[in-house]
Parts: C-alpha cells; sequence; structure tokens
C-alpha cells in the first residue's frame, strides 16, 4: 500500500509541476481558478499547523507542543533562519515534557 | 553561452540552501521512517521530492489515517506547483517534453532562485539549481531515517512539533503581504480543528483546503 501511495505522490507531483509548462505557452489561467489555486497552500498550510500542533486521535488539546510552536513562531518572526527555528520548537517541546 | 552562465548562476545561488534543505531532509526522515520504515521513507524522497506533500501524506498516515486520505492531502499540498508552473512556463523554449523537463525541477527554491523579476524566469538557473536541493534532500532524509532508530522516540526530543513548525515558515512566507491568504487561513485553521473531533484523521485537513474557494471572488 505504502508503494502504491509513494507512486501516486511521484507521478501527481510530476503532474502538477509540468502541467503549466506542457498546457501553456505563456498563457496565464483564467483569472478565478488562478486565484483559487495560489489559495490552496495558505489553506492546507494553516489546517496542517492546526492539526499537527493541537490534535491527538482522541481530540483537541494543547499541549507542549503549543509551547514548540510559539517558539517556532517568534524564531521566524525574527526573521531567524529555518534551522534556528526548528531546532528552538524541538527544543523547547522537549523541555516541556520533561517539566511537567 | 549564456546558458552555462544561467546553470552556473542557479548551481552558486543555490549552495546556501543546502543546510537548510539537509535539516528539513532529516526531520522528515526521523519523523517517516517510524511510520513507513526507512526504505520507503528514502525512496519517497528520491521520487516524490516534495517535502509539503511528503510531510503531509506521512503526517496523515502517523495520525492513523488511511492511505486514501494520506494521498489526497499529498496530492492538495501540491497543488501549489501548478500556478508556479504556469509562471514559469512564459519563460520556456523548446518543445513540450524539455518545458515539462524543467517544470520538472521547480521547487520553492529554485522557482524563488531563478526569478529574474517582473515574472520571467531564467530556465536554465532553475534546472542549475536542481542537483545541489536534490542530493541535500535526498542524503539528508537518509541521514534522519537511519537516525531514527538510534533516537527511538520522536516524541521524547520534541521532534513531533517539527511537522507543524516546518508548515508554519511555509504558511508565514505565504501570508506576508497578502490579506486574502491571511483571511482563508484563519477560515481553514477552524474548519480544520473544528472536524477533528467528528471525523476521521485525515479529513479536516482535506476539508479545510475549500477555505481556497474564497479565491472565486474577484480580487479588488
Amino acid at each position: 500500500m505504502i508503494w502504491v501511495l509513494i507512486g501516486v505522490l511521484a507521478v501527481g507531483t510530476l503532474v502538477a509541476k509540468a502541467i503549466g509548462p506542457v498546457l501553456a505557452g505563456g498563457r496565464p489561467l483564467p483569472a478565478r481558478l488562478a486565484g483559487v489555486i495560489a489559495l490552496v497552500a495558505p489553506a492546507l498550510l494553516a489546517a496542517l499547523v492546526v492539526i499537527g500542533a493541537f490534535s491527538t486521535q482522541r481530540g483537541i488539546v494543547v499541549d507542549a507542543r503549543a509551547l514548540g510552536l510559539g517558539a517556532a513562531l517568534a524564531a521566524l518572526l525574527l526573521r531567524a533562519p529555518l534551522v534556528v527555528a526548528l531546532v528552538a520548537a524541538a527544543v523547547v517541546t522537549a523541555l516541556a515534557r520533561l517539566i511537567v | 553561452m549564456a546558458r552555462s552562465a544561467g546553470w552556473r548562476r542557479g548551481l552558486r545561488d543555490s549552495a546556501p540552501l543546502v543546510l537548510p534543505t539537509v535539516a528539513v531532509g532529516v526531520t522528515f526522515g526521523l519523523l517517516a521512517a517510524p511510520v513507513i520504515g526507512a526504505t520507503a521513507a528514502v525512496v519517497m524522497s528520491a521520487v516524490v521530492w516534495s517535502g509539503t506533500a511528503q510531510f503531509a501524506a506521512v503526517g496523515v498516515l502517523g495520525a492513523g489515517g488511511g492511505a486514501v486520505l494520506a494521498g489526497a492531502s499529498g496530492l492538495l499540498a501540491n497543488t501549489r506547483f501548478v500556478p508556479m508552473g504556469f509562471a514559469i512556463a512564459a519563460s520556456l523554449s523548446g518543445p513540450a517534453p524539455r518545458r515539462a523537463a524543467v517544470g520538472a525541477t521547480v521547487v520553492d527554491a529554485s522557482f524563488a532562485i531563478a526569478h529574474r523579476g517582473g515574472g520571467r524566469f531564467d530556465a536554465a538557473a532553475l534546472v542549475g539549481a536542481m542537483p545541489l536541493q536534490y542530493v541535500a534532500w535526498l542524503l539528508g532524509t537518509a541521514a534522519g531515517a537511519l537516525g531514527a532508530d538510534v533516537l527511538g522516540d520522536p516524541q521524547r526530543w520534541g521532534l513531533d512539533v517539527l511537522f507543524p513548525a516546518f508548515y508554519l515558515s511555509l504558511l508565514i512566507g505565504e501570508l506576508r503581504e497578502d490579506r486574502r491568504a491571511r483571511l482563508v487561513a484563519g477560515c481553514a485553521a477552524v474548519i480544520a480543528l473544528a472536524l477533528v473531533p467528528f471525523t476521521p484523521a485525515g479529513v479536516p485537513v482535506v476539508a479545510a483546503a475549500a477555505a481556497a474557494l474564497i479565491g472565486l471572488r474577484e480580487r479588488r
């Protein structure tokens, strides 16, 4: 099953990347469609952030991950490099779990 | 030749991004190996080569979601490559297979590196930025996947927070200077959290993508 999933994702990624260059010889997308497509990324990313930080298999929780995410947010808003933000998030989360 | 200069420029400009790419690759390997196995994690990075899609798919599997939902959220995560592909299309020449091949080298980093302002792109720089990005991503994943056994439970090291923290970094980039994207992101977060208690894992993320339909309204 996992290999089918990987294959589907590989082909899907290739199609998503190549469809524009193949179809459009410089022609833009219809404005409304382009508007929706451009907003899929922020919608999806926002959902992935809150699901990854505030949910478990049983429901919504606020735990050590919220603190770690806060650390990452602070680092990113201060324009720290991605590596620094990721390390800060993991360290804060791990420390919070040790203390609680 | 202008083309080889563009290629070298793409290669050179992508060098500073090797470290962050390795770091995210290590993160993916660490988190994915316990869920799908080390071999599958490395193969996935080799043939999919899209951090967002891979994190999205493995995140759904790790949360107990099925393969169909994992595939759906991975594919949805990749829809952002569609407008990027149309954006570079105007700057590509040659027959369709050749344009498709150049399009396949697009990742966030190469897209930014090859942008020459005003919607114009340097196709040679796009291709030149690929090798270092690809190798860094693959080696990072392999290191993370092998390290997963040594580290044990990712939660002990706070590594589970790296999924949302990585998405957050991409999200902040999307939200800077775009008010409508902020509205969409807010709606999507509410939809996702509201569905968590009632639906199987993976459904909230896919459903939240519907917030993008706000884009049907004409931009003022």
